[in-house]
């Protein structure tokens, strides 16, 4: 399995003190090189969800695997690098650094996973997003299409074994939304990265053979009962 | 790509605020490299032992004056010694040389400095063990109203041999002698106040008309002199008696008058004494502060006093006053660096969500923020060596201080490693927000 998700149960603190539950999930499962949508409503916790996962968030309790390991158990600083080598991440936002041109936000992808930069591997991910001859070329002189694909193509920089995708496609005009989301379905299915992608949108769900409702199987108010902190 | 890499990227995504922040850092180190360029200079010309002697006589008065106008030639003289003292001085079996001095007019182009000395001045060293060295023709001056010019006269005024100039009387305004004086030889640069100074044969200096003074002031000056040493202050007034007797003979049948030895004076005189007993040097010196004709003045003591207790304070005072803009330019970093950090939240938080650690984004502010002090500072060692470069000519033409523009004092070697320090000691703080930025609040922006 790629990912694994056990008793996940997360509230937030509220300014007046008590405690908002967003998440209680008691299991979820992901196999290797498997593409799932989870559709959910705004606010409903999809980016919770998503920032529990990459470790970027800590569960008040349960169980994070991915690759076999549990990253809940994990000091920050590993959890990072284990983040940085495991995990690649695509943003609603695109969310790629203005300072740095198409490659160098790659290579940015690549530099804290604690391995060596690949140069090669980076523009060889640009020219399968068809953006070979923008290498060069800093956000702001891209579109918003060129945007999003240099992101998938950082988010598979350090050949992560799962992707997770936040809305990637809500920012991106008609005409570019099935490009992108078939890139990203493509190109995870070439790497073998398994892929979960969060949307509200019902059109972009359907592109997947697995679509699953976070309501569903999402029920915050176990947190009431089964919340550590 | 390295932390340094990205935080030099960071920079140049703003590279205005950062280009104006290493300016502000820049400006203060160019301040200082320039103040501790003039002040090496300055020290220097003062502490180095700036004559080849090892006393200046002079008549009672300021021992600092007497060296700042005998030695740098920046002062007037205080007043002037008879003639027959300096003949008394080389007869002193203590004495080895007793080179005199006569200045205090200046040459009309340039202001230069006009010293009548004899030919043994070039004949003796400039500085220990510094021979003086002829860039263009002989090294005599035994001819009335021949003269030997410093190098720098020479650049200036665009003088070489053959060259003719009247001099100024005491610098003042309008009363240019009416002696031309000709140039028969030029110094080698020997990074001394000789580059800017007109030598003159002391014989064509009493011989400018007007340097002569009447006889009656003569006398009252001899007698003060030699008010407890009859047997000179008779020798004096008889040898003045005679030369009346001569003037009023030159008025009556047109016969010229020879100036006598009393007539004369010079400012200053410069001693050497026998090497191979020191004690000659302080005994005579001793034995003329004890009277009341003059003073032997060591070289070196006025002038390391001045340094110590004047443009040593100074000097200290300027570093420190430019130390303080710089750390003011310091603050300014931390401002900018510190503002910037809630727009760039966002960024730090996709860092940290592509695999950066809290001391991955730490670092990089930080390399940020000594980035900007290192290279402010180098932009401005550089430009503050250029202007020393630029200035330098103009510097040594209004002061005489002998610039070495691309000479690195000790305190500029503190100058990186204490900016780089003062870079992450601003830093600091801007960093810290960055290490606890929330990422998923951040992400969410």
């Amino acid at each position: 399995m790629s990912l694994i998700l056990k008793q996940i149960r997360k509230s937030y603190r509220q300014p007046e003190g008590d405690r908002l539950p967003v998440l209680g999930i008691d299991h979820f499962e992901l196999a290797r090189g498997e593409q799932a949508a989870l559709i959910g409503s705004s606010g409903g916790g999809k980016t919770t969800l998503l920032n529990i996962i990459s470790g970027i968030l800590v569960p008040d309790s349960g169980e994070v695997i991915v690759d076999g390991r549990n990253i809940v158990s994990m000091a920050e600083v590993v959890r990072d690098r284990y983040r940085a080598s495991r995990i690649g991440i695509v943003f609603q936002t695109f969310n790629l650094l203005p300072a740095f041109t198409a490659l160098e936000n790659v290579l940015l992808g690549m530099t804290f996973s604690g391995r060596a930069v690949n140069r090669s591997f980076a523009v060889e991910l640009l020219e399968r997003v068809g953006l070979g001859h923008r290498l060069h070329h800093r956000p702001p002189r891209l579109s918003v299409g060129e945007q999003q694909r240099v992101a998938v193509a950082r988010s598979l920089a350090n050949r992560p074994v799962l992707l997770l995708a936040d809305e990637p496609t809500a920012n991106v005009d008609p005409a570019n939304q099935s490009l992108i989301l078939n890139l990203i379905r493509d190109t995870c299915k070439d790497h073998q990265v398994s892929l979960l992608m969060v949307t509200h949108s019902m059109e972009a769900a359907t592109q997947f053979d697995r679509v699953d409702r976070l309501n569903e199987f999402n029920q915050p108010q176990l947190c009431t009962t089964g919340a550590t902190s | 790509m390295n932390l340094l890499l990205i935080a030099w990227k960071n920079l140049l995504q703003r590279r205005l605020a950062s280009a104006l922040t290493a300016l502000s850092i820049g400006l203060g180190v160019m301040l200082m490299v320039l103040v501790l360029v003039i002040s090496g200079a300055v020290e220097t010309a003062f502490t180095q032992r700036s004559i080849g002697y090892d006393l200046i006589v002079g008549p009672k008065g300021s021992d600092l004056q007497l060296v700042l106008s005998a030695v740098y030639r920046i002062q007037p003289p205080i007043e002037n010694l008879p003639a027959m003292y300096l003949d008394e001085l080389q007869a002193d079996r203590r004495v080895v040389t007793a080179v005199p001095l006569a200045f205090g007019d200046v040459t009309q182009e340039g202001g230069f400095p006009i010293v009548g000395t004899t030919t043994e001045y070039f004949e003796n060293d400039y500085l220990p063990g510094q021979k003086f060295e002829f860039g263009k023709g002989g090294s005599r001056i035994d001819q009335l109203f021949e003269a030997i010019i410093g190098a720098d006269v020479a650049r200036q005024n665009g003088w070489t041999l053959g060259s003719t100039f009247p001099i100024l009387h005491g610098g003042a305004e309008g009363s240019l002698h009416d002696e031309e004086f000709t140039v028969v030889a030029v110094l080698a640069p020997t990074g001394t106040a000789n580059d800017r100074t007109v030598f003159l044969n002391l014989e064509s200096f009493y011989a400018i008309d007007g340097h002569e003074k009447p006889v009656d002031e003569i006398e009252k000056r001899l007698r003060d002199f030699y008010a407890a040493d009859q047997d000179r202050l008779d020798q004096a007034l008889a040898e003045l008696d005679d030369y009346r007797q001569q003037l009023r003979n030159e008025e009556a049948n047109g016969v010229a008058a020879v100036s006598p030895r009393a007539m004369q004076e010079v400012t200053a005189v410069l001693v050497k004494t026998r090497p191979e007993t020191p004690f000659d040097a302080i005994s005579l010196s001793a034995e003329l502060q004890k009277g009341f004709q003059a003073m032997a003045v060591n070289p070196i003591r006025p002038i390391q006093r001045l340094m110590t207790n004047v443009i040593g304070n100074v000097q200290k005072a300027l570093v420190v006053m430019t130390g303080l803009i710089i750390l003011v330019s310091g603050v300014s970093i931390f401002v900018s660096i510190y503002n910037s950090m809630s727009d760039r939240r966002r960024e730090i938080a996709v860092m940290r969500s592509l695999g950066a650690g809290r001391h991955h984004v730490f670092g990089i502010i930080l390399a940020e923020s000594a980035l900007l002090c290192t290279g402010g500072a180098a932009m401005g060692w550089l430009t503050g060596h250029g202007v020393a470069v630029l200035a330098s000519p103009w510097l040594i033409r209004r002061t005489g201080l002998l610039i070495s523009p691309w000479t690195v004092s000790p305190w500029e070697l503190t100058l990186f490693p204490a900016l780089a320090v003062l870079g992450i000691l601003v830093g600091f703080l801007p960093a810290m927000t960055a290490y606890r930025t929330n990422v998923a609040d951040a992400l969410n922006q």
